[in-house]
């Protein structure tokens, strides 16, 4: 770990010196393994047969990215033996705050992965000639629309229509900056290493986005939220993962997740190394244990989302696999835009343009 | 011997006291102090490259120079004393009530309900009025079906509906010390206020309300502190401009990373609050000590 | 005939459910007089108190002040103001400000309440004392304070609500003299409720007695002294040796009344109340400590049908200056009995287990028909 949060860190220590020595007594004897990770990505009766397979037990702490940064930040990559970021931020995150540490290979059973995602994920999470990364589950973010009230939303820019003034929500989050960007026309993940052309594209998107706030609800923030909204039919058209418009699609046919125009942006969520886990080789057991098809389906149905796991589609849902189909044609799919690392810096110019947007009245 | 055991019994006496000090002095120095230092000097830096910093005031410079978190900063202190002037305007009334009115398992009760909603966390609270004022919440399908509107009415993400949940969720805390100052009011000066010709409006203001100063500064102390820092409510009923200071500290250290200005910003609030207090405090010519003690 | 009157009340009561806390009392004060309501707590005199006042409207009944009826009339409307127990000054205000809320309220200038202000304070006798905050001032201060608060608006009447209870006796008995002179050189009707018949007793011009909720009497502190109309009279204003027993005859123009404890009290006829005196009624018998006269053993008069003589040994003796007495039992009854001591000082040498002869006259014994059970009053033994 770097200087720079060493004063902090120190702070933090003798914080947490006293709930430790507190939790030492309970928690020394059982193997462990705390799991920083997404909901719906270990579900009940995977954890179960883990531990009944291994015996080990399985704590685990819903997060998201920023979350995850954050809390390993604070602690210097400790509190955790495996966490499950996405692929598009890591490399930055440990070029920042060394909270990872490198995968051993040797110890993961590469057969298990589909091998193209499997060298996408390594090579957007290599820094430094090492690996901080595998693939585990991966979904996209595009459009839930009620199709039958709000027909004509097909990308991203569509949001900003007349016809669904005041029934739309997206979140003020990096992913609604660079979705409209594409459906604008430019290329974000192209402009990633020139901060000033990225800069240009941030000041036309946040124009857009200004121009089209009357036209928003509100901002979404968690993702139980929007699908409350939707389903309420308080709005018609939002931003969101694909999963959450399957889910709705089940109760009402009329609404499903869309593939944009422009492309639905592609994410992979992985596993990691906290820099300090303490039980690595449970992290190990786990990966193995989460990637092998049967156990890999159960947490498809569990998070809505597809895994790396090869061969796990065959257990899948058929219902899962109809929405998929659904909502990617073939030039839908291939159109998907896969981020790329996000270089450090870059956060804080979109920050301050979700910032101003928010701002405007 | 006298005087040596004296000294011993003294000295026995300074290590109790000293024993009994150390959750507090431990609590000062590792909770208060350290932090706060520590938040000082985090927001003292600026980023260089990965994991290089270096010392600088630009975070601070950016507050000023920034349209957005100026209007944001000045926003949040003025919705705040707001808030805290319309809790104590509501509250009051609720406590005199309370206090005096009501005479003993009435004033238990209605102290209670007072009570009641403060025993689910804030969230839930929250999340309860979203329910009451969304758009297909109950008191938009209320007014539909009593035929006051035609259409589905948005209650939900204005400035009053923030409003009216920080006044709510600071309620408790206004009415509170309001109650137990007007309690320690004695009723015979109500009492001989109307005596000597004065009425409702005159008694209130040259009686009740000198009494109730401290409490009146107190409760309006911790609810525009609680305002200010309140996180949940502006963010989830103010909805697509909610713009609040706390929410801006947030961003900044949680989804931003940016634990410097995030610090700055903490820091800045810090400073806003204290100086408000202050300010309170001289105009209504009350001092900490009368307050809190 | 009402305009004579600062302060009448006709037939006034006043029930909280099913408890009648003033029942059917009726009063009239003359102009500039000082007027006492005397009674234990609980007798529902601050009741009346707060009525007149106007804190809390009577169930039936009239007030009338200055001749107009004030029901229904808000109390900062009232020509009368309070002096509160407590004394309730305004702790936020000073000396100053406190006299002159009632004339700020009325809209008074400037000018004229400063200098009523300073002729008030001048007046109870704290001219420098305007700037003074309430807390610096001793008690006996406050309480002029208070007074000086009320008087300063020139009230009809003046309604003091136990304002000496707080202070310490020595101040007190200063207090009552003060009191009454400044009464006396003001001139505005005082209304005093006490549980304390000696400030009732030192300071009023006419007194009422009140016993759960009704008037027992109302006279001058010496008729009530002297000529109880009720036994609760007799038993509550100053000290009384008291007995029970039945009326036997009359003899000699005198009332024999045997006692429960055995022996004899001869007593005048004529202070039986009761016209109706039939052989076999209850009696409560009251003689005043300080009418018995007391002797040597062996030394005092027989007892005749004019003169009670009894024999006693001294228990305990009370040295308090002219106002010592000294307790003892009565040899045959073994009744207990206070007797005043003489302020000659010629029994100084009096000791424990010595015993004396006790005399007095048929006159000084007033006797009441008792119509309660006999047990019932014996809680109110001897010195009340």
């Amino acid at each position: 770990m770097s200087k720079n949060t060493g004063s902090l860190r120190a702070t933090m220590f003798g914080v947490s010196a006293l709930a430790g020595v507190m939790m030492l007594a309970g928690t020394a004897q059982a193997e462990e393994l705390r799991l920083l990770t997404w909901g719906g990505y270990a579900p009940d009766d995977v954890i179960q047969m883990f531990e009944k397979e291994t015996g080990i037990d399985v704590e685990v702490t819903l997060s998201n990215n920023e979350d995850m940064i954050s809390k390993l930040r604070a602690t210097g990559g400790g509190g955790f033996d495996l966490a499950q970021p996405s692929q598009d931020r890591i490399a930055g995150a440990q070029m920042e705050y060394g909270i990872y540490k490198p995968m051993d290979l040797s110890k993961v059973d590469a057969a298990q992965f589909i091998p193209s995602m499997l060298a996408a994920t390594k090579t957007n999470t290599t820094v430094d000639g090492k690996v901080y990364g595998l693939p585990h589950i991966w979904g996209t973010s595009g459009l839930v629309v009620d199709t039958k009230k709000a027909a004509d939303v097909k990308d991203y820019t569509d949001l900003c229509n007349d016809s669904v003034a005041g029934k739309v929500s997206y979140r003020l989050k990096r992913p609604t900056l660079i979705g409209f960007a594409f459906a604008m026309g430019m290329d974000p993940f192209a402009a990633y290493t020139d901060e000033a052309k990225y800069q240009e594209i941030l000041d036309k998107v946040q124009e857009k986005l200004i121009e089209c706030k009357p036209n928003v609800k509100t901002y979404w923030e968690g993702g139980d939220a929007l699908l409350n909204l939707v389903r309420s039919g308080e709005v018609v058209a939002a931003m969101a993962w694909d999963t959450g418009g399957w889910k709705l699609n089940n109760d009402n046919a009329d609404i499903t997740f869309v593939a944009p125009k422009s492309g639905a942006l592609g994410w992979v969520d992985t596993f990691a190394l906290p820099r300090k886990s303490e039980n690595e080789d449970a992290a190990y057991k786990w990966i193995n244990f989460v990637m092998q098809p049967e156990i890999a389906a159960k947490i498809t149905a569990s998070a809505g989302n597809f895994t790396a796991s090869k061969g796990a589609d065959d257990f899948a849902e058929d219902k899962l696999k109809a929405q998929f189909k659904n909502s990617f044609p073939q030039e839908a799919l291939d159109n998907i835009k896969w981020y790329p690392p996000v270089p450090a810096g870059l956060e804080t110019l979109e920050g301050k343009a979700l910032d101003r947007v928010k701002a405007a009245q | 011997m006298k005087n040596a055991s004296g000294s011993v019994a003294g000295g026995g006496l300074k290590l109790g006291v000293l024993l009994m000090a150390t959750p507090l002095l431990l609590w000062l120095l590792l909770l208060v102090i350290l932090p706060h230092l520590d938040l000082l000097m985090v927001s003292l830096r600026e980023r260089i490259s990965y994991g290089k910093y270096a010392f600088s005031f630009t975070n601070y410079i950016e507050f000023f120079t920034e349209p957005l978190y100026w209007n944001t900063y000045v926003r949040t202190a003025t919705m705040s004393i707001l808030a805290t002037a319309l809790t104590l305007v509501i509250g009051f009334p609720i406590s005199y009530y309370i206090a005096k009115v009501m005479r003993g398992r009435g004033k238990s009760v209605l102290f209670l309900m007072c009570l009641i909603p403060f025993w689910v966390s804030e969230l839930v609270r929250t999340f309860g009025w979203m329910i009451l004022l969304r758009e297909s919440g109950v008191i938009s399908h209320f007014l539909q079906w009593a035929g006051l509107v035609d259409g589905p009415v948005e209650m939900l993400y204005n400035d009053v509906t923030i409003m009216v949940g920080l006044v709510y969720t600071s309620m408790l805390f206004m009415v509170v010390p309001l109650v137990s100052v007007l309690d320690s009011l004695d009723d015979s000066l109500i009492e001989a206020g109307y005596d000597l010709g004065g009425n409702a409006f005159t008694v209130t203001r040259d009686i009740v309300i000198p009494h109730a100063m401290p409490g009146i500064a107190s409760g309006c102390i911790v609810v525009f502190m609680l305002t200010l820092g309140n996180y949940l409510t502006p963010n989830l009923l103010g909805g697509k401009s909610s713009l609040w200071f706390t929410e801006q500290i947030y961003t900044q250290f949680i989804t931003r990373f940016n634990w410097e200005s995030g610090s700055a910003f903490g820091f800045l609030l810090l400073v806003l609050s204290s100086l408000i207090v202050w300010l309170g405090l001289k105009l209504s010519r009350q001092t900490l000590s009368d307050t809190v003690g | 005939m009402a305009d004579q009157f600062d302060l009448e009340c006709r037939d006034v009561v006043k029930k909280f459910g099913q408890f009648t806390a003033v029942d059917q009392v009726s009063l009239t004060i003359p102009q500039g007089s000082f007027f006492s309501i005397l009674g234990p707590s609980g007798c529902g005199k601050t009741t009346l108190l707060r009525m007149l006042a106007g804190f809390i409207e009577p169930t039936a009944g009239d007030i009338l002040i200055k001749g107009k009826s004030v029901l229904g009339v808000a109390p900062n409307r009232r020509p009368v103001n309070m002096v509160f127990q407590h004394l309730a000054l305004f702790p936020m205000m000073n000396v100053a400000q406190n006299v002159a809320y009632g004339l700020r309220r009325r809209g008074v200038g400037r000018a004229t309440i400063d200098k009523k202000v300073a002729e008030t304070l001048a007046r109870v006798g704290l001219p420098d004392s305007g700037q003074k905050q309430i807390s610096q001032l001793s008690g006996g201060q406050k309480q002029r304070i208070a007074i000086a608060r009320c008087l300063v608006l020139e009230p009809a009447v003046l309604l003091l609500d136990e304002p000496l209870g707080a202070l310490d006796l020595k101040l007190r008995e200063h207090m009552k003299v003060e009191l009454k002179q400044l009464q006396h050189e003001i001139g505005t009707t005082f209304v005093y409720i006490t549980h304390d018949q000696s400030e009732a007793l030192v300071m009023s011009d006419q007194v009422a007695v009140m016993n759960a909720g009704r008037f027992e009497q109302v006279g001058t502190p010496q008729e009530l002294y002297y000529q109880p109309d009720t036994p609760f009279v007799a038993g509550f204003v100053g000290e009384s040796n008291r007995w029970q027993g039945t009326f036997e005859t009359v003899a000699d123009g005198k009332a024999i009344i045997r006692l429960d404890s055995g022996g004899v009290i001869y007593t005048d006829p004529t202070q039986v109340t009761n016209p109706d005196l039939v052989a076999g009624q209850r009696m409560d018998v009251f003689v005043r400590p300080e009418a018995i006269t007391i002797a040597a053993k062996g030394q005092g008069p027989v007892a005749t049908s004019g003169l009670n003589a009894m024999q006693g040994r001294v228990e305990n003796l009370l040295f308090n200056g002219a106002a010592s007495s000294v307790q003892l039992r009565e040899t045959t009854t073994g009744h207990e009995m206070n007797v005043a001591l003489p302020q000659t000082g010629a029994f100084a040498g009096l000791r424990n287990g010595d015993e004396l002869d006790l005399s007095w006259s048929a006159g000084q014994t007033k006797c009441f028909p008792n119509t309660k059970p006999a047990q019932a009053d014996a809680s109110g033994e001897a010195v009340a």
